[in-house]
């Protein structure tokens, strides 16, 4: 019988099968950053074993609350960078070259197709973007993976989303994702695996396709999966180029972890995105999405463009189409949070800092920042954002406050307009 | 081994986030008993009032995908310190039922009728549950009345519990 994606990680990485379907498996990569991380790093020291299983194995960077807002965040940051430090741990980001984990570590060639790798985030799904196999954990089992390098997760069972269709001018990976959660429902693929398929998909770059398996976990999902070819090769050229003679060969290596075309999958959805519109939440829970132009008399006060979901080139890219020679309304607070220094750097070199600049948006540091409402951009009491984030939950950037989530070009309309607004991107695309 | 019994709060709402139980803005207390007091602050749910209904309470029955959002493990711990060592629900998130088998805790799933039922005949009341776990039944009585449901946990999940969690489980064994 044939194996889907998963599957065929789990076997190459069997440890232990200690009852029912629970394998222990052994991991590639044990990412960390400063909320969770020091939990596990205090615990480990309580129980005498300050130990970890191999530094080079270990990622750590302190991207949620940076620079350090109050002595808490900082006692946080020094117990992640003394830890590093004794450890050897040398893959580890401070600021200056800092970002936001799931932007940075794909962006250094950490996750390769085939690899099994955790982290104390649920949104370590989104790595799965290069076929491996990323999931968040509690600091337990962050504890253990430091510790041990091996994990224990139910055997895993798919979905598989067929994405089809040719994308509409405008319309976003973003966009798509939203209306699959909007269709499965945010437990709609607990304890699954989603692998993400189809041409639509092959026609995305690596960031589109990290922005749709950051979001797996809004449905329940463990981990998104895309499957590996030539557009994941390219992107991970540069850091594989010694161990492969040709691309083709890396790609060779890397096909035989795409499923069998036999693999049994829990379910098989087809998505058609040919008709899809640009979408946004309409509540506290990330499945709730109705099209932009039905949410058109929302007003905003704030404008959030950033996070693990969409602070990366391409997006920033997307929403200085849509801003350039455009100013903000002066009811709206822009804030643009590049997510990694790289591309910041490329932000500035391209002349997009400075579109969001004239435009009137404050350009923050690469943070997590408003998007867990833990540091800059925390929402008053009844203030609404339009964010390219993940999470609308209740309070989530800051009590009372309301979030909606949406594409780049969408929160850069949304910015011009001071209401939820589709973007002259997407006009664009309907005279076509 | 931690206490699986005593009084019961319902919370009637399905896919209550881990947000929801414990907000972001305490994920930087590094103890767990600083989190005490805001165990289901941002919980809307009406008739529910965070002070007075915790106060007291053993166990959570609830509804379906229970701890969905953020892997925070201080979601179980926000519970724990609250004298919280048990949550029963028709499902669960996944990374949230993990952690709190790993930290010796019990998320215990009902079918959606046995969850219906438990709602209808004891929400409200002052409801008190014990937990037998060499039976796998739990008895839940009220004003008088008294209901046993059985319920069942995988083998490993039943030896972290009884290992008091996963950390010193896999040293010793891997
Ligand atoms: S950007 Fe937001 S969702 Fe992504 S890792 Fe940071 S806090 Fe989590």
């Amino acid at each position: 019988m044939g194996k889907t994606v998963a599957e065929k990680i789990f076997d190459s990485h069997f440890v232990d099968n200690p009852s029912g379907d629970i394998h222990v498996i052994s991991l590639d990569a044990v990412f960390c950053h400063e909320i969770t991380t020091p939990v596990a790093i205090n615990d480990l020291v309580s129980r005498n074993k300050d130990r970890v299983f191999d530094p080079d194995k270990i990622k750590a960077v302190i991207d949620h609350v940076t620079p350090a807002k109050d002595s808490k965040t900082a006692m946080q940051g020094k117990i992640l960078r003394d830890w590093a430090q004794r450890h050897n741990i040398r893959d580890f980001f401070d600021i200056g070259r800092n970002g936001v984990c799931h932007a940075i570590f794909p962006e250094k060639g950490f996750v390769r197709p085939g690899h099994t790798v955790i982290m104390g985030d649920s949104h370590t799904c989104t790595h799965g973007a290069f076929c491996a196999f990323a999931a968040g954990v509690g600091s337990t089992d962050l504890e253990v993976g430091i510790l041990k390098g091996v994990c224990a997760f139910h055997y895993p069972s798919t979905i598989k989303i067929n994405i089809v269709g040719k994308m509409p001018a405008g319309v976003y990976a973003k966009d798509v994702i939203l209306s699959i959660i909007g269709r499965l429902g945010v437990n709609g693929a607990t304890n699954k695996v989603i692998e993400f398929t189809g041409p639509a998909v092959d026609a995305m770059g690596m960031e589109a396709r990290m922005t749709l398996c950051n979001m797996a976990i809004e449905a329940g999902g463990t981990c998104g999966i895309c499957y590996p070819d030539m557009t994941t090769v390219e992107y991970l050229w540069e850091f594989i180029k010694d161990k492969y003679p040709t691309k083709e060969k890396a790609f060779e290596e890397f096909k035989k972890f795409s499923p069998d075309p036999d693999a049994e999958y829990h379910d098989v959805i087809e998505h058609d995105i040919s008709r899809l519109e640009p979408v946004v939440t309409f509540g506290f829970k990330p499945d709730q999405v109705k099209p932009v132009k039905e949410m058109e008399k929302t007003k905003v006060d704030q404008v959030y463009i950033g996070s693990c979901t969409n602070g990366r080139i391409e997006d920033l890219r997307i929403a200085a189409q849509v801003l350039k020679g455009n100013k903000i309304s002066d009811s709206v607070r822009g804030i643009i949070s590049p997510a990694t220094p790289k591309v910041f750097r490329m932000a500035m070199d391209e002349g997009i800092l400075k579109i969001f600049m004239d435009a009137g948006f404050c350009v923050t540091n690469p943070t997590c920042g408003a998007c867990l409402g833990m540091s800059n951009g925390v929402l008053a009491e009844g203030e609404v954002c339009a964010s390219t984030t993940n999470r609308n939950f209740n309070g989530r950037m800051g009590k009372g406050g309301m979030v909606h989530l949406m594409s780049p070009a969408t929160a850069a309309a949304s910015a011009i307009s001071g209401h939820i607004t589709n973007s002259s991107l997407y006009r664009a695309g309907k005279e076509l | 081994m931690k206490n699986f019994s005593g009084k019961v709060l319902f919370l009637d709402k399905s896919d209550i986030n881990t947000d929801e139980i414990i907000p972001a803005k305490y994920l930087t207390e590094i103890s767990k008993k600083a989190l005490k007091p805001h165990l289901l602050e941002d919980l809307q749910l009406n008739g529910f009032a965070q002070g007075k209904d915790i106060q007291g309470k053993s166990v959570i029955i609830t509804r379906a995908n229970f701890g969905c959002g953020s892997s925070r493990e201080h979601a179980p711990w926000a519970l724990e310190v609250n004298g919280i060592n048990m949550v029963i629900a028709e499902s669960f998130a996944r990374i949230f039922r993990q952690n709190m088998f790993n930290c010796g805790m019990m998320a215990v799933e009902l079918p959606g009728r046995t969850i219906n039922h438990i709602f209808q005949v004891f929400s409200g009341k002052e409801t008190f549950i014990e937990t037998d776990l060499e039976k796998n039944i739990f008895i839940l009585k009220a004003d008088g009345l008294e209901e046993k449901a059985g319920f069942s946990i995988s083998d490993f999940d039943r030896s972290l519990v009884a290992a008091g969690g996963w950390v010193e489980y896999a040293d010793s064994k891997y």
